[in-house]
């Protein structure tokens, strides 16, 4: 943080749905004294200001999926001092990565009657694998709270404190019957990086990972527990194959699955 | 003075207080503007195509990403479309929880369209953020009316942005009517402040402008529609949604990632949104809203696009009204989710998402697999709309400096609420003067 006058903050999106910028905005109680405490610089969806860099931090969402994204996310990092990516999209490639196995030609035609006027890369890859990520914040959408705590944390200058578990501990904490114990529904909350609260189960559903994988997830373990349970493959492919399955534990866990079983 | 034989380009990378990104280019040749492009250049994200191969019960939760603002639409649209192609049909206990999900999210989308995004270019301030140092208590109404739509959906659907209790056949779980009752208070107060909104919004200075439009908007027998009905238009078009692929045709531009969609009869644009919707439906609102749209000084149906705040406004207070309404005689759902036997099928559905109309087509092979998918937003049916707009209002204003008329041409943009997002599943404005 500057040692004098106001953190400059930006906010930029990639290939995304807006929603975690709107979490941002979705701090309805909190967003008018946030923004007194920090000078935006770069947000298009909420003022037309806009302010060259550098920023003290960027907070980025979306994935990159064009040439255009990719040298956006290489200026913003030279401009920027600490760089937060901002939910599934930014942290995995997202839900459009799952045309990374795909052939993206055929997509294009699939969808638009003039394929050369569409330009986009042939995958959907996370910011990470571009340019250096200071903090990633997970979800789809990221949880409000989790911003805010990351956003206090810069503006006071410490480190943010996000719980590094998985979706099993909050179903515990919350008392929610485990819908795969229970009910044999198939669930990736033992390898899912908290934040949501548990909400799937708490609506008796699985979890289907849109916070991505946690720290350290055994997902092959999982993969043989859901099979153990009767869970058919397909089935275990398709929820590994999701929101985040881009994701390296997820992808990889996904490949062991298939050659295991061809 | 322009000279008349010069070539003029106006061009706005990147548009401000929009749902995504997209920029605009005008090019005005000989002192008329020659060709007005909303541009879309967001990176487009291939829904329709991932979708395939997909099993049927995961459409909801993939679609609710195209779009962070309107999930709940896409979800609506997307549940509804797969249940007419399995031949079911949920009941009403669940078709009134779905309309009261769909109403958190009109109430969320419109107060944050009305207060953050749009409300700052009637004082001449760059954002909301700016306008709560003179007018905290405005902008604070926005927010809390902001809120209490995103906690009327996250009663009913576990959270806001990308709702999870969606399903096809109706819900995962079905709220208990003493956690709708929790709202009570909060839809009062939303009432309330909607009316506020109504009166706020009508002393508004509304630029004069007007639009020969054809409205087209989804009309139901007995209510202000939402989920279902037919699809009607000003011209006299009537049909069933069914036929939307024979009435709209999708276009593909090269300056944008969004599909333009025009009549197919005459290659003509049209109008969706709270404004056509106001126009076509406004004898079925509810009493208070109805009441608010008599007094609110606008004579219905309106031909100004920036009558489109008013119109959202008094959305507002339907909504809030609906609401109160559904949760008083709310009935838990019992089952929360109607069975059903997978069959191979194709089915569509439209729904009136918070910026109009929203279809969804699916077909689905007796696996219970998805085979193609096709889904129009309503900005890519706005998008031409937008462009005759434009190419209308800049024709008078040619002798005005570029900056002035890229403002102009933003604040008329923001009438439709566009959200590119949605539309590049794919639209940029740039002036051209050659």
């Amino acid at each position: 943080m500057p040692a004098n006058g106001k953190p400059r903050v930006a906010v930029f999106k990639l290939a995304s749905c807006d929603g975690c910028q709107l979490q941002m905005l979705n701090l309805e109680d909190e967003l008018l004294d946030l923004a007194g405490q920090m000078e935006i610089c770069y947000f298009l969806e909420a003022r037309s200001q806009v302010l060259d860099g550098p920023y003290d931090v960027a907070l980025v969402e979306g994935s990159v999926t064009t040439e255009h994204d990719l040298e956006r996310v290489r200026d913003i990092r030279r401009k920027s001092q600490t760089l937060v990516t901002l939910g599934a999209c930014a942290n995995t490639g997202g839900i459009q990565a799952l045309r990374n196995m795909q052939d993206v030609d055929e997509y294009t035609r699939a969808i638009y009657a003039n394929p050369a006027y569409i330009h986009a890369l042939a995958q959907s890859t996370p910011i990470a694998a571009h340019v250096t990520v200071d903090f990633a914040i997970n979800g789809c959408p990221i949880s409000r709270e989790q911003l805010l705590e990351v956003l206090t944390s810069l503006l006071i200058g410490r480190s943010p404190q996000l719980p590094a578990h998985s979706v099993c501990v909050e179903c515990k904490r919350k008392g929610t019957v485990c819908v795969l114990v229970s009910k044999g529904i198939a669930c990736l909350g033992p390898v899912t990086h908290a934040g949501c609260g548990a909400v799937c189960p708490g609506f008796g559903r699985g979890c289907f990972a849109c916070y991505g994988p946690m720290e350290s997830a055994n997902a092959d373990s999982l993969c043989q527990g859901l099979a153990a349970r009767g869970v058919p493959r397909p089935e275990i492919l398709r929820l590994l194959n999701g929101f985040t399955g881009w994701a390296e534990e997820f992808r990889s866990a996904a490949e062991r699955l298939e050659r295991a079983t061809t | 003075m322009i000279a008349t034989n010069e070539t003029r380009t106006i061009r706005l990378e990147s548009m401000t207080r929009v749902e995504g990104e997209g920029g605009l280019r005008i090019e005005i040749r000989d002192g008329r503007v020659q060709d007005v492009n909303f541009d879309i250049y967001e990176a487009p994200r291939f829904f329709e195509a991932f979708l395939r191969g997909r099993s049927l019960r995961e459409v909801p939760d993939f679609t609710a990403r195209i779009c962070g603002i309107c999930p709940a639409a896409h979800q609506m649209s997307a549940v509804q479309a797969i249940e007419t192609a399995l031949g079911i049909m949920p009941g009403q206990e669940i078709r009134a929880l779905r309309r009261l999900l769909y109403c958190g999210e009109w109430i969320e989308s419109h107060a944050l369209h009305i207060y953050l995004l749009q409300a700052p270019d009637f004082f001449g301030m760059e954002s909301a953020l700016t306008l709560s140092k003179e007018q905290p208590e405005l902008v604070k109404r926005g927010l809390e009316l902001k809120k209490i739509g995103n906690e009327v959906m996250t009663i009913v659907g576990g959270r806001s942005v990308h709702p999870v209790s969606v399903c096809v056949g109706g819900f995962w779980k079905a709220p208990q009517r003493q956690e709708l009752l929790k709202l009570r208070t909060r839809l009062e107060w939303a009432l309330q402040a909607s009316l506020d909104t109504v009166k706020f919004v009508s002393g508004l200075k509304l630029p004069a402008f007007a639009a020969d439009y054809e409205c087209v908007s989804l009309s139901h027998p007995r209510e202000y529609a939402m989920n279902d009905g037919a699809i009607v238009s000003s011209a006299g078009l009537n049909i069933p949604v069914r036929d939307f692929d024979q009435v709209f045709l999708e276009e593909h531009v090269a300056h944008s990632t969004a599909l333009h969609t025009v009549r197919a009869e005459h290659g003509s644009s049209y109008l969706v949104g709270p404004l056509a919707r106001m126009n076509l439906n406004r004898s079925q609102l509810p009493p208070a809203a109805r009441q608010a749209a008599n007094e609110c000084g606008i004579a219905w149906p309106c031909p100004n696009p920036y009558a489109g705040i008013v119109a959202r406004a008094v959305e507002l207070v339907m909504a809030s009204e609906e609401s109160l309404r559904l949760i008083d005689t709310y009935r838990e759902p019992e089952p929360a989710n109607v069975e059903y036997a997978i069959r191979a099928g194709e089915g569509c559905a439209a729904t009136e998402a918070p910026r109009g109309l929203l279809y969804h087509r699916y077909r689905i092979n007796d696996q219970g697999i998805v085979q193609s998918a096709r889904i129009v937003p309503p900005t890519c049916q706005n998008c031409r709309r937008i462009e005759d707009d434009l190419r209308l209002m800049v024709h008078g204003i040619l002798d005005r400096p570029d900056a002035e008329i890229v403002d102009a041409c933003e604040k008329l943009v923001r009438n439709y609420d566009p959200c590119i997002s949605c539309s590049t599943h794919a639209v940029r404005i740039q002036i051209n003067h050659r």
